[in-house]
């Protein structure tokens, strides 16, 4: 089963080209996650699989429609999108922000109802920013505000949860938070996940489907175990490196080479150590 | 540093009693503008001149001027500082307002430019000048803004806003010394005053600043949604570009209606939407009538004050509001800067 799909799509800003004519099938029920240099266009997929980005050509599919053609509201109860480093309005408060998710289901005649305040009472527990409800979002920690927007993602009550690049400028400590908490998200609620990372590490720890793009298009895709390879990361990041299993989670890591400041004699510093 | 928090009103019940209170306050000055000035009245005397009119001085200065004089300043203050509310809120910047993004001067420089080059003088067509010259500055400002490849941020916006205000006002005096037998009707209109305006302006264009108060009250929510970040409303299934150019009408209905009936005053739109959200916090649901209400008292303070600063003579309103309006306005980008 697929949760979205794209055929030929080409996206771009202006003349240029950034994704060109990109057949991709998003599983249903998985965490994929987007890898990929600086500038390679897996923001701008992203953001076009969230119809934020109109695609110059081809189409994106959503439960066998395409969304150029679908009410945007109908979109917004089947999928949601939380952008990289979102800003919220100075003065606004956690549960204010996380009520915000219920406006796909809101209109003229449907008011706020029940069912909107039990989704917004439910995503507020399981982000854990209960107790944060009154604060400022403006006030809250990097991570605490990463989770109240995830929250707000939430309460949109969405199969399908889109992230830009989640981890943006948290500490190690909170990327692991947040990552385990849309693991959670995965594994309890099976919500669909789509997210870029940064990290090369971190996406073959979390992801079931890593999407590698390079060259305006899908270098390769699949499972990280199989698919991530020292010429993967070489022909995706131009970088050399070594491939061997991350001791905790068994899947791949990336040791780059690099000049940095190796330890010439590594019998020296052993012996240094006893 | 002083946040104003202290007067923030928390909860939703305080908001609808100051929103009661605040209403009081606004006819208190609304019957203060009739009362108070150089020629002395008294409520007797304005009760009168309903009941039993005589044809004497104060029922005629009631009756054609104070009364007139106190709806214009209210419906004039009120739209003003409405407009800049619904501009800071879309714009997501905090020195949006009718008067620096250049609206006010673009419907200002078409109602000129119909009185010296097209010798118009109906108040109707001052009305529909206003409108034209406050869509077109909000059409240009709004492009010169989104150009580029970052798309629309507040200080493209800001210097487009700067620029386009300082262009029509140049092409306003052009206007003004090239034509001189008009010069009289220009100046008093451009002053930026509700004094010896007659009360069919207001009740030629009332219809679309009722029209604007109304949708301005109405799309509060979709406000508070936008000034999220575009990519989130979106996001949240809302019709972003439908919104836009909605609030771009009301703030059209508004700003135009109160430029064609009072000429340009300005500051009362940058100021009184920061009142609001230190008074309400940044519900726009409740930022947008508290504008109208304070944005109402403000300007009728200012006209009232206007009469006894330089008695007998008048100061024009537009320079009373600039007066409380300056030391605002530096405030406001000094913290701007430093945040």
């Amino acid at each position: 089963m697929d949760a979205i799909r794209t055929n030929a799509l080409t996206l771009g800003y202006g003349e240029e080209d950034i994704i060109e004519e990109l057949d991709l099938v998003i599983p249903k029920g998985k965490i994929t996650v987007f890898i990929g240099g600086n500038g390679s266009g897996k923001s701008t997929l992203l953001r076009s699989l969230a119809r934020l980005l109109k695609p110059k050509e081809g189409s994106v599919v959503l439960d066998g429609a395409d969304i150029a053609r679908t009410p945007t509201k109908k979109i917004a109860q089947k999928l949601s999108i939380l952008p990289q480093s979102p800003v919220a309005p100075e003065g606004l408060t956690v549960l204010e922000l996380v009520k915000q998710g219920r406006y796909p289901y809101q209109s003229w005649l449907n008011q706020w109802s029940e069912k909107d305040e039990k989704a917004v009472q439910r995503a507020m527990e399981v982000t854990g920013v209960k107790d944060l409800s009154e604060r400022k979002v403006d006030s809250l920690s990097g991570g605490q505000r990463q989770r109240a927007w995830i929250a707000m993602n939430l309460a949109q009550d969405t199969d399908i949860i889109l992230l830009d690049e989640p981890t943006t400028y948290l500490d190690l400590t909170h990327q692991i938070d947040i990552l385990d908490l849309l693991s959670d998200l995965n594994e309890e609620e099976n919500r669909t996940i789509v997210m870029v990372l940064h990290d090369i590490n971190l996406a073959c720890r979390y992801a079931d489907h890593i999407v590698a793009i390079s060259n305006k298009t899908i270098y390769h895709q699949g499972d990280p175990d199989t698919i991530v390879t020292p010429e993967l990361v070489a022909n995706v990041f131009g970088l050399r490196c070594q491939i061997m299993n991350d001791p905790h989670s068994g899947t791949p890591m990336c040791i780059p080479f690099s000049r940095g400041r190796r330890k010439k004699d590594a019998s020296h510093a052993r012996k240094m150590d006893a | 540093m002083w946040k104003g928090n202290f007067i923030m009103i928390e909860k939703n019940k305080g908001k609808w009693i100051g929103l009661g209170i605040g209403s009081i306050i606004v006819l208190f000055f609304m019957w203060g503008s009739v009362i108070w000035g150089l020629t002395k009245i008294d409520t007797q005397m304005v009760i009168d001149s309903f009941l039993r009119f005589d044809g004497s001085n104060e029922h005629i200065i009631i009756q054609d001027t104070r009364i007139p004089r106190s709806l214009i300043a209210a419906a004039v203050g009120a739209s003003l500082a409405m407009a800049g509310a619904i501009m800071q809120g879309i714009t997501n910047n905090p020195l949006a307002s009718p008067s620096i993004f250049g609206v006010n001067a673009g419907a200002s420089f078409f109602v000129v430019l119909g009185i010296t080059a097209f010798g118009m003088t109906s108040l109707m067509s001052f009305t529909w000048l206003a409108f034209l010259g406050a869509t077109l500055a909000v059409i240009i400002v709004y492009s010169l803004g989104t150009l580029g490849k970052d798309g629309l941020t507040p200080i493209k916006m800001t210097l487009a806003g700067a620029a386009i205000a300082a262009l029509f006002s140049s092409l306003t005096q052009g206007m003004l010394t090239l034509n001189e037998q008009s010069l009289d009707q220009a100046l008093f209109w451009l002053a930026g005053s509700v004094q010896g305006r007659d009360l069919n302006i207001l009740t030629a264009v009332f219809p679309y600043i009722l029209t604007g108060l109304v949708a301005s009250l109405l799309i509060g929510k979709q406000i508070n949604v936008l000034a999220m970040g575009e990519d989130l409303a979106k996001g949240l299934g809302q019709k972003t570009w439908l919104i836009k150019v909605l609030a771009a009408l009301t703030i059209v209905l508004l700003a135009g209606g109160a430029v064609a009936v009072a000429g340009p005053i300005g500051f009362i739109g940058i100021v009184i939407p920061h009142v609001a959200r230190w008074m309400v916090g940044i519900d726009y649901r409740w930022v947008i009538p508290y504008s109208g209400m304070l944005g109402a008292v403000l300007l009728l303070i200012a006209d009232i004050g206007a009469r006894y600063i330089i008695m007998p003579a008048e100061v024009p309103v537009g320079v009373m509001t600039a007066v409380i309006g300056v030391p605002f306005f530096i405030y406001i980008a000094r913290r701007g800067i430093n945040e």
